[in-house]
């Protein structure tokens, strides 16, 4: 259960952004507390992928405040965001096709030999150790990964999420190209992420899913934020209204 | 997360033949043996051609082979450059132009302006020139580069705008004079009799070579163990390490096998006071200089690329330059740097080309952005971006120049020599995808 007597770990407050005159972020307030799953939920172009790049340093807002561990943070590129233990899991996976699982993992953060050359090496048995951990069927680490399967590619980014000790992480539709095992192993691992007290923010658009993975679920309508609700506080049936309707239940009635 | 290719239980592995094993075991390129296959068909096919028709095999004998490294070293200098323009996905149609430009600028620092304050020469004039040529390419190419990060224009029009300006620049430096002399040590990089290092230098890089040959094979036995990583059986080692040797060793002798020619060893004598023996005086030339220049530039770039961020970033920002952005890669900067490397490698290569003339005219270089290009493409580097290679890139140059080499030994004309190399650029390309796509 969550305590929300704690720090949150993050307080997103009164976010904006806009892109060409369309309020894709309209005044949005979040927060996130350690050991939490947050689900946002919403039709497609309601702003959930905006709102959480913003928190990535993907996009910049126009207004708002940004506040880590109850501290203002100012996030402005992936890597403030990553200073601050913010790790993104994209929808698009964003990795590199061309280069291999441990370049993958390491990009933008590479070990290095006392020379200053990458140690490919090193960065290897560091991605067999962590992917010995989180898939033990992973064994193509030589290989682009062109050649792996939707599940492998994201075991290689949640690895990173992992190796780099997280506490902070952004999901956008981590399951969405997976098939019914692979989706139970990432529900196996957003559970003992949690338990390590990491903060999750889940973005997807399989409603019993979220009511399943989530302690919270907020929904998004036009840029707006409808409202945030415990899981056992509602219905599928809820949610589905506040998705469609954008009504939070107890107006609905 | 399961890993979907394990095999279905009860289908046996297919039995792994002879050479597929050795290929697997020595952990050998096969698109590098295939370049290397399609070298040894042009040299051979000219030499065969040229005994059958003209009655004189002229393509493999020392001389030949000798002219044919030092016309690849222009080309496959900026080509290890175009390698990384490419991978990330732009291109540099300039390089032509800019080798035009750097060349005129050296010429008029060297021959017009440097012996104003020091004295003809002086041996700091080829060094500030070498030095302003780099620096020029540099800059030109980082400015590029700029206007291709920062202000968002195509590279595509950035660097054909750059095509004409810089060598209409290149003609206004000078009013279209050309520039000659140039400095005597300058010229030395070039090659020639003079600018190359004889047979006993030859035999020291020989040596060199293949300590470094045998060294890069042990450090890597040792890096294995040291990360518990599978060896490679020692036979496979042997091998990579007889061949390689044998490579460099072969090298030596060819190029040690070319003598300076007689009207040149007469004069050398004359200077030395040394009398010519009977049956005259054979002194070899040994690695050409721009040859020398070329391996170590190979060198640079390609730790450069396989053993560096700025390498690792350069692949990432080709195979995703989007997850690149989100990885942390400045990726404006990266062209910026890129575009700056690709210049600089010009400068060097306008070095070469300048002193091979003796002298600089605003024509030098004229085409060379196509040459770099196809030499870049046929080495493997892909115009979809992630993938390409140095060495490659070299072997690509040298490709193309056996073409020209070949066809201009065996008498085929200008037009027909276009032709051929038009063709054979897309035949490569095509090759290249056809190779992918099994690979796949």
């Amino acid at each position: 259960m969550t305590d929300t007597s704690q720090t949150p770990l993050v307080q997103l407050k009164d976010i904006s952004i806009s892109f060409g005159g369309i309020r894709a972020v309209d005044h949005v307030s979040l927060d996130l507390y350690p050991g939490e799953v947050v689900g946002l939920l919403g039709h497609n172009g309601a702003g959930k992928s905006t709102l959480i790049k913003i928190l990535s340093g993907a996009y910049q807002k126009d207004g708002g405040e940004i506040w880590i561990e109850g501290q203002p943070a100012e996030i402005n590129s992936p890597r403030d965001a990553r200073d601050y233990n913010i790790e993104t899991i994209y929808q698009t996976l964003a990795l590199a096709d061309n280069l291999d699982a441990a370049s993958n993992l390491f990009l933008g953060r590479e070990l290095t030999t006392a020379a200053g050359f990458v140690d490919d090496a090193k960065m290897e048995s560091e991605t067999a150790k962590i992917m010995a951990r989180l898939n033990p069927n992973f064994r193509k680490l030589k290989e682009p990964v062109s050649a792996l399967s939707g599940g492998q590619r994201q075991s290689v980014a949640i690895a990173k999420a992992v190796y780099f000790k997280a506490k902070i992480l952004i999901m956008d539709e981590p399951t969405a190209a997976l098939g019914v095992h692979e989706t139970q192993m990432v529900a196996d691992l957003i559970q003992e992420l949690k338990k390590q007290g990491l903060g999750i923010f889940l973005i997807s658009h399989d409603t019993r899913e979220m009511l399943e993975l989530c302690d919270r679920v907020s929904v998004m309508k036009n840029g707006k934020m409808i409202g945030t609700e415990r899981v056992e506080d509602v219905t599928e049936d809820d949610i589905l209204s506040m998705i469609i309707m954008g009504k939070k239940p107890d107006q609905a009635a | 997360m399961t890993d979907q290719t394990t095999q279905p239980p009860g289908t046996t592995k297919e039995p792994e033949g002879t050479i597929a094993r050795f290929f697997r075991e020595t952990e050998l390129d096969t698109r590098l043996l295939g370049m290397l296959g399609a070298l040894a068909i042009i040299w051979i096919g000219f030499h065969v051609y040229g005994q059958l028709v003209n009655g004189f095999g002229a393509f493999l004998t020392p001389r030949n082979l000798w002219n044919l490294s030092v016309q690849t070293a222009s080309i496959g200098i900026m080509a290890t450059g175009m390698v990384l323009v490419i991978i990330t996905r732009h291109i540099d149609l300039s390089v032509g132009s800019m080798l035009g430009f750097c060349a005129i600028v050296m010429g008029v620092v060297q021959v017009n302006i440097l012996p104003q304050f020091l004295g003809l020469g002086h041996p700091m004039i080829w060094i500030i020139a070498v030095i302003i040529g780099i620096l020029c390419g540099s800059f030109i190419g980082a400015f590029h580069g700029a206007l291709i990060a920062y202000g968002k224009i195509p590279a595509f029009i950035v660097t054909l705008g750059g095509l004409l300006v810089w060598r209409g620049a290149a003609f206004l430096v000078a009013r279209g004079e050309t520039i000659s002399p140039v400095d005597p040590t300058f010229r030395l990089m070039g090659g020639g009799p003079y600018g190359a290092i004889g047979a006993t230098g030859s035999w020291i890089v020989g040596i060199l070579g293949c300590v470094a040959v045998l060294g890069l094979i042990l450090m890597g036995r040792r890096k294995r163990t040291t990360f518990h990583i599978a060896q490679r059986p020692v036979w496979a080692e042997t091998f990579l390490a007889i061949v390689g040797c044998g490579a460099v060793i072969g090298a030596v002798l060819l190029v040690n096998a070319y003598p300076w020619p007689r009207g040149i060893v007469r004069r050398y004598a004359e200077a030395e006071g040394i009398t010519i023996p009977e049956g005259g005086l054979f002194i070899s030339h040994g690695f050409a200089i721009p040859v020398l220049i070329l391996v170590a530039v190979a060198i640079f770039m390609t730790i450069l690329m396989s053993r560096t961020r700025f390498g690792r970033y350069v692949y990432a920002i080709g195979g995703n330059p989007e997850a690149a952005e989100l990885a942390g890669i400045n990726t404006r900067w990266m062209t910026v740097k890129i575009f700056a490397l690709m210049g600089a490698l010009t400068g060097l290569s306008a070095v070469v080309a300048s002193a091979r003339l003796g002298s600089a005219t605003n024509a030098l270089g004229t085409l060379d952005e196509l040459y770099v290009i196809a030499a870049a493409v046929i080495g493997g580097t892909s115009l979809a971006g992630g993938v390409g290679t140095i060495y490659g890139a070299i072997l690509g140059a040298l490709v193309m120049q056996s073409l020209q080499t070949g066809m201009v030994l065996i008498g085929f004309d200008a037009a027909i020599q276009q032709v051929v190399v038009g063709s054979v650029l897309v035949l490569a390309v095509y090759l290249d995808i056809l190779y992918r796509r099994k690979s796949k």
